[in-house]
């Protein structure tokens, strides 16, 4: 730190990086709650622990591989350059930039608010899998999406340097594609190969609704997944830079925020927008699914989504209908693929994350057509076919590709989906038995106390 | 003696840098962290796959099983 200023402007990144780490653990507690109150009964303790598990697993794995992925490969497949092995030393995990160092405040924090994407990435695969994956397969995907194909997208895409950017044009400034799109994809992936609950087809091929365990539990889940959303938000831009802090290729002496491609963008930008973009999605929501609750709350989800490629520059009324249009093509999206391909998402999560997600970047194609994707000289300008080629290397290329090879893999030595058996007897037999026969020595051991 | 090099605060900060203990076992120390990670996913494909064995061979009668399914 040069001087008083520089370490102000550090100190305060640092902090601002902290808070909204912390907000996005909320929707890591929101995804758990909204699983468990989705799942029945006789699977709660590991639906529970399918997602909590996620936690460890993708944070041990970021740290080891997943946040040099980031700084090694924004040029892609050799399109713009080789692997940055330089750029990417400080981020290996046995570089001293990589813990306790008293010369490198941001580092850590960095490191959180991407890996709490990386925990929104898995969780939400996670939850349209339920009741019947097997946990250990589960947790070997969510390393997949956790650590290694949403952090390439990320530095393809979502990186100021990224081929993606460079090449394509490609804006996607809060991650319609680079987490939603990708982690929709690799949930249909990984759905295709593993099957529809049991029960959830009638013999004549359509679909039964399996409602909620605890419809009310499942909505607290989503109001606490749109309040660590703002985290979400603010961990996508740098909160204060300077015209040099940007080689000096934005003029002037003003200071600003910016997005992820360091373009200029505000707070108070993106607070008109998420919250408008939240509003169209829940409005549309409501009068698509006729008031259904569980519907309604992930309609809010999918507008902020849907509008969350451009939500950095677009007005707030753009955002509340490009929401409402996210919303709806969710909703049907989800009732024409469960009807047509038999996939059986039991959140909705391919819906409101994946189609959603892909339309957003398309949306966001047409709607910036034309504006600088960068404040670097030399980038491809915003526009159609980029994002749109953008949304399919998202949600086709890193998303469902992978997914359905390695759960094709799993699948075959037989550790993707657990026996028929054990499917009605729920995942938690063996504990609920031991709980109760636990509860029964006790009640007959203290009765026999009582004189 | 100090596992960091550091014996007194009475430094100029611009001058430390790494302040963790044994700096220069990085590599090995992250070796080890690699193995257990792949430990954990080992250990607990092998303790499912006897808990999912227990649970096929439980309940012949298919009562709890029917209990469990009723209580939705």
């Amino acid at each position: 730190m040069g001087n008083n200023l520089d370490a102000l402007t550090t100190l305060f990144t640092e902090f601002y990086y902290w808070v909204t780490v912390v907000f996005m653990f909320l929707i890591h507690v929101g995804f758990c709650l909204y699983e468990v109150a989705a799942s029945r009964r006789r699977n709660h303790l590991h639906t529970l622990m399918k997602n909590t598990m996620c936690i460890p697993l993708v944070t041990i794995t970021f740290f080891f591989f997943g946040w040099w992925i980031y700084f090694a490969f924004p040029n892609g497949p050799f399109i713009t350059g080789g692997i940055e092995f330089e750029a990417a030393s400080g981020a290996r995990a046995f570089d001293p930039a990589m813990g306790t160092n008293l010369q490198d405040h941001i580092n850590g924090v960095f490191w959180a608010a991407f890996l709490l994407f990386s925990w929104t990435a898995a969780s939400i695969v996670s939850g349209s899998v339920i009741e019947r994956i097997r946990s250990g397969a589960f947790w070997i995907l969510a390393v997949v999406i956790g650590s290694c194909t949403w952090i390439i997208d990320a530095a393809w895409g979502w990186h100021y340097g990224g081929w993606m950017v460079k090449v394509l044009g490609y804006h996607d400034a809060y991650a319609s594609g680079v987490i939603h799109a990708i982690a929709g994809g690799f949930a249909l992936g990984v759905l295709v190969v593993l099957g529809p609950r049991i029960g959830k087809f009638r013999p004549d091929g359509t679909a039964r609704d399996i409602p909620p365990h605890n419809p009310w539990l499942a909505t607290l889940g989503l109001f606490l997944i749109y309040t660590g959303f703002w985290g979400f938000y603010a961990a996508c831009n740098i909160p204060i830079i300077s015209p040099e802090g940007i080689d000096g290729v934005i003029t002037g002496e003003t200071w600003t925020a910016t997005n992820i491609y360091l373009a200029p963008t505000t707070l108070s930008a993106i607070t008109f927008n998420f919250l408008m973009s939240l509003s169209g999605g829940l409005l549309m929501g409501y009068v698509v699914s006729k008031g259904d609750a569980f519907w309604t709350y992930s309609a809010g989800l999918a507008g902020i989504i849907a509008a969350s490629a451009g939500n950095d520059l677009y007005h707030p009324i753009q955002a509340m209908f490009i929401g409402a249009i996210g919303a709806f093509a969710a909703y049907k999206l989800h009732y024409f693929v469960e009807r047509t391909f038999k996939i059986d998402d039991a959140v909705g999560a391919v819906a409101v994350h994946g189609y959603a997600g892909f339309l957003g970047v398309v949306i966001a194609g047409f709607m910036l057509w034309g504006q600088p994707s960068s404040p670097y000289a030399g980038y491809a300008v915003i526009n159609p076919v980029g994002n749109f080629l953008g949304a399919v290397i998202m949600f086709g290329v890193l998303g469902f590709l992978p997914a359905w090879i390695i759960s094709t893999v799993l699948n075959s030595f037989g550790i993707l989906r657990i026996p028929r058996k054990v499917e009605l007897e729920g995942l938690d037999f063996e504990a609920n038995q031991a709980y109760l026969a636990a509860v029964e020595e006790v009640r007959q051991a203290e009765g026999l106390m009582v004189r | 003696m100090s596992t960091n090099g550091l014996t007194s605060w009475a430094v100029d900060l611009a001058e430390i840098g790494a302040i963790y203990p044994f700096q220069g076992t990085e590599v090995p120390l992250y070796i080890a962290g690699l193995a257990f990670w792949i430990w954990f996913h080992w250990a607990q494909l092998r303790n499912e796959k006897v808990e999912l064995q227990h649970e096929m061979d439980a309940d012949a009668s298919g009562e709890a099983t029917r209990a469990a399914i009723n209580a939705y």
